[in-house]
């Protein structure tokens, strides 16, 4: 059987597995779910949670559906931010650090404390891609942000107002345009399709009959 | 019985015979093979988890259980005095579903000058598209092509795709990488630019393109960024909860419903698409899923309760490796980029029983078959039994650093709860993974009754036939999204609605009252019933 905890969600206490996450636990007390709940896999940044152990004084972030639900945990989730997203025109905007200075002039009002950092679930270093953000330096802040999940905890926690998820969305897209080179063999493969290189091709083999298909199928050579 | 004893005991299997299974490849199946494998153990085969459609465009044929119920039930809006009269979107086209597929189709549509807006349940990207690991097929390296592709998903789909549509994934695949490419996805690649490409199960060639395993992810933010940066209109929280038709019987719009108040909303449109996703959270047969929150299949009812008839519904993918250990991610999906880059699937004897890198349908069934009576080679857990996947091969084979690099949401999600899997071995069982059929469109998107309809994405029946390979499902999101905007959008231009009705909703309900069926519930479903249990 296994072991009850006690849970507070909102202040609100409930005894519940304590083998479940902080989201189906939320569910085992009865709650039915519209906000704060999206992949419920860890990809989707919808559920955002903070909580304190009573008797601590740390306060905790997480994703709900992540956690382990924990004696003595007192939740609250964070299921909307008010994070700032400017718009651009991909097309329009190139990889020079003025972009960033326009769009996010705010990431320059940093004042180094790592709140945000310390927030992150996915645990990346979310001030040193801001600090890449900052010198232009879009490739780094590209790798080191690609993990992020766009949960908004570092937007929460930033005494800026600086919504990091957004920097680094902006970098990652300048850094797939702008600063990695293009694939060669993807722009000749576009070019033959449309010139029509492939058609003959094709059809031989949908033109086959059934059976012929599945012969052709069953003794194909794999690639090592 | 489970014991932790036991597990670890059979971990020291699975590291004793790992060197000399490093050193041989497991034999693929023959065709025979899979196909009594398949018969024996797949839940598609059996006759448990079925019924039999009494009513609607697909009468007579088999549909699974929890969809035949919602499919057979009333709609949440008959008897609800809705004004059509009061319009508060009015629009060229309505996009319903803010996934892959929706947002492709809205950035098309927008891009072709239509008026386009979109509505969705939940928020933009709560969507399966942004839950995938592995990988996206495109036949873009020179030792391969768009027949290659061809002739791989039409055989894993067993020869069932419809090839009109399949013809279509695979030729359309590289220009959708490239429009990704120039939108900014930042795809695996060498120093060149070069695409790092890996193979999937049942591929011939390596094809399968990635972001890390946020390949999905990635896709998706990035779709979801420029819909914005458009100023697309997306109203979230914001159910489709019927379609709306005219005189004419084409279709006019959508009722939409706010997910936190109940308001009703009408939302008028010269072009619907439906691009709902999948039906994961039904959990057919009792599955847990890799699937997302709002996984329902609302999209499909909306459908069939107009008049668009389904296909392929009763086939189900579920996806071989969903995570079986520990409890907390009971399901949760693991990439099938896990075997693409060399982990070999052992029992708890530490046996390779199969080849890694079979299709799913053959590689699922294939561990059901290992966990079952009738071999009894599975480990126990607290779930029930699982297989491992050999994880600390992959740092072997490729260098150390390895999965860090190339699969950290894998390493991040087993590191949260102890489990390293560079150093040890992960369990793993079938998990609900894909809905292989649902509405049926022609080659240019649209339903083949309902005027004006038109279906993307999981949505759609028939684009892989009765299994689909990896790396096809985030593939056909972004071409079949593009092509129903565009579509779409040229189509808006020549419609003349007529007087907007809700007369389907009422016809639907007197023939389920003649045909005697009652089951008690009203769809689409919206969102799975957790409230107050211990679920999967």
């Amino acid at each position: 059987m296994q072991e009850m905890v006690n849970i507070y969600v909102y202040g609100k206490k409930y005894s519940v597995p304590g083998d479940l996450t902080i989201m189906t636990a939320m569910e085992y007390a009865g709650y039915q779910l519209k906000r704060g709940c999206g992949c419920r896999h860890g990809f989707c940044g919808a559920c955002a949670t903070i909580y304190r152990i009573k008797g601590k004084n740390e306060l905790k972030t997480c994703l709900a559906c992540q956690t382990q639900v924990e004696d003595g945990m007192y939740i609250a989730s964070l299921p909307f931010y008010p994070i700032d997203k400017r718009t651009y025109d991909i097309e329009e905007i190139s990889a020079e650090q003025r972009v960033m200075m326009d769009l996010y002039p705010e990431i320059y009002s940093c004042v180094g404390c790592n709140a945000c950092t310390k927030g992150c679930p996915q645990d990346l270093n979310v001030m040193q891609y801001i600090a890449y953000a900052q010198r232009g330096d879009f490739k780094k802040c590209a790798e080191e942000s690609f993990d992020c999940i766009g949960c908004g905890i570092c937007a929460s926690r930033c005494p800026a107002g600086i919504s990091h998820p957004m920097v680094g969305e902006l970098a990652r897209r300048l850094n797939g345009k702008y600063i990695v080179p293009k694939a060669e063999h993807l722009k000749n493969r576009v070019e033959e399709i449309h010139e029509g290189k492939f058609d003959d091709l094709i059809e031989q083999v949908m033109g086959k009959p059934i059976d012929e298909i599945q012969e052709l199928y069953n003794n194909r050579e794999i690639e090592k | 019985m489970y014991t932790l004893a036991n597990m670890q005991e059979s971990i020291k299997k699975v590291e004793a015979t790992r060197a000399q299974r490093m050193a041989n490849e497991p034999r693929r199946m023959t065709a025979d093979e899979k196909d009594a494998l398949l018969a024996a153990y797949h839940p598609d085969y059996k006759e448990e988890g079925f019924i039999t459609l009494k009513v609607g465009p697909n009468k007579g044929e088999k549909v699974p259980t929890e969809l035949g119920y919602l499919l057979e039930s009333n709609s949440r809006i008959l008897g609800v005095d809705i004004d059509l009269d009061k319009v508060d979107y009015d629009v060229d086209v309505l996009v319903i579903g803010a996934g892959g597929a929706g947002s492709s189709a809205a950035i098309e549509a927008h891009e072709a000058g239509a008026n386009v807006m979109i509505t969705t349940k939940l928020r933009i990207g709560d969507a399966n598209t942004m839950m995938a690991e592995g990988g996206i097929q495109a036949a873009d390296k020179e030792n391969d092509s768009p027949a290659q592709h061809y002739l791989d998903a039409f055989g894993g789909g067993h020869f069932a795709a419809r090839p009109e549509l399949l013809r279509k994934l695979v030729m359309e695949a590289p220009d959708a990488i490239s429009w990704l490419e120039n939108l900014g996805v930042m795809f695996d690649k060498d120093e060149n630019g070069r695409m790092v490409t890996t193979h999937g199960g049942g591929t011939s060639r390596k094809r399968m393109h990635a972001c890390r395993d946020y390949s999905g992810a990635e896709i998706m933010r990035t779709l979801r960024d420029e819909v914005i940066n458009r100023g697309i209109p997306v109203v979230e929280f914001s159910s489709a909860v019927e379609l709306i038709k005219d005189d004419k019987g084409q279709v006019a719009g959508a009722v939409l419903q706010n997910m936190e108040t109940g308001e009703y909303q009408v939302a008028k449109a010269k072009t619907v698409i439906i691009a709902t996703g999948g039906a994961g959270r039904l959990h057919y047969n009792n599955f847990p899923t890799s699937n997302h929150y709002g996984a329902t299949a609302d999209g499909l009812i909306l459908g069939y309760r107009a008049g668009a008839p389904l296909l392929y519904q009763d086939t189900i993918q579920y996806h071989p490796t969903g995570a079986a250990y520990p409890a907390q991610i009971f399901g949760a999906l693991v990439t099938e980029k896990v075997r693409s880059l060399g982990a070999m699937l052992v029992n708890v004897d530490g046996e390779a029983f199969m080849h890694p890198l079979e299709t799913r349908d053959v590689s699922a069934a294939s561990i059901i078959r290992e966990c079952s009576d009738d071999r009894n080679e599975g480990v126990e857990t607290p779930q029930g039994k699982a297989v491992w996947l050999d994880t600390p091969m992959i740092d072997l084979l490729h260098g150390e650093g390895t999965i860090e690099k190339r699969i950290p949401a894998m390493f991040r999600m087993f590191m949260q709860y102890g489990i390293d899997m560079r150093k040890e071995p992960i369990l793993v069982y079938p998990t609900l993974h894909y809905q292989n059929g649902g509405l049926e469109i022609n080659g240019e998107g649209f339903t083949n009754t309902v005027n004006n309809l038109l279906v993307a994405g999981e949505a759609v029946g028939g684009i892989h036939g009765r299994n689909r390979l990896m790396g096809n499902s985030l593939l056909d999101v972004i071409v079949f999204g593009r092509d129903a905007g565009k579509a779409a959008a040229a189509k808006a231009k020549d419609v003349t609605l007529g007087k907007m009705n809700l007369d389907h909703v009422e016809k639907y309900a007197e023939i389920l009252k003649e045909a005697g069926i009652d089951t008690g519930m009203v769809s689409p479903q919206l969102l799975p019933n957790y409230a107050g249990k211990r679920h999967l």
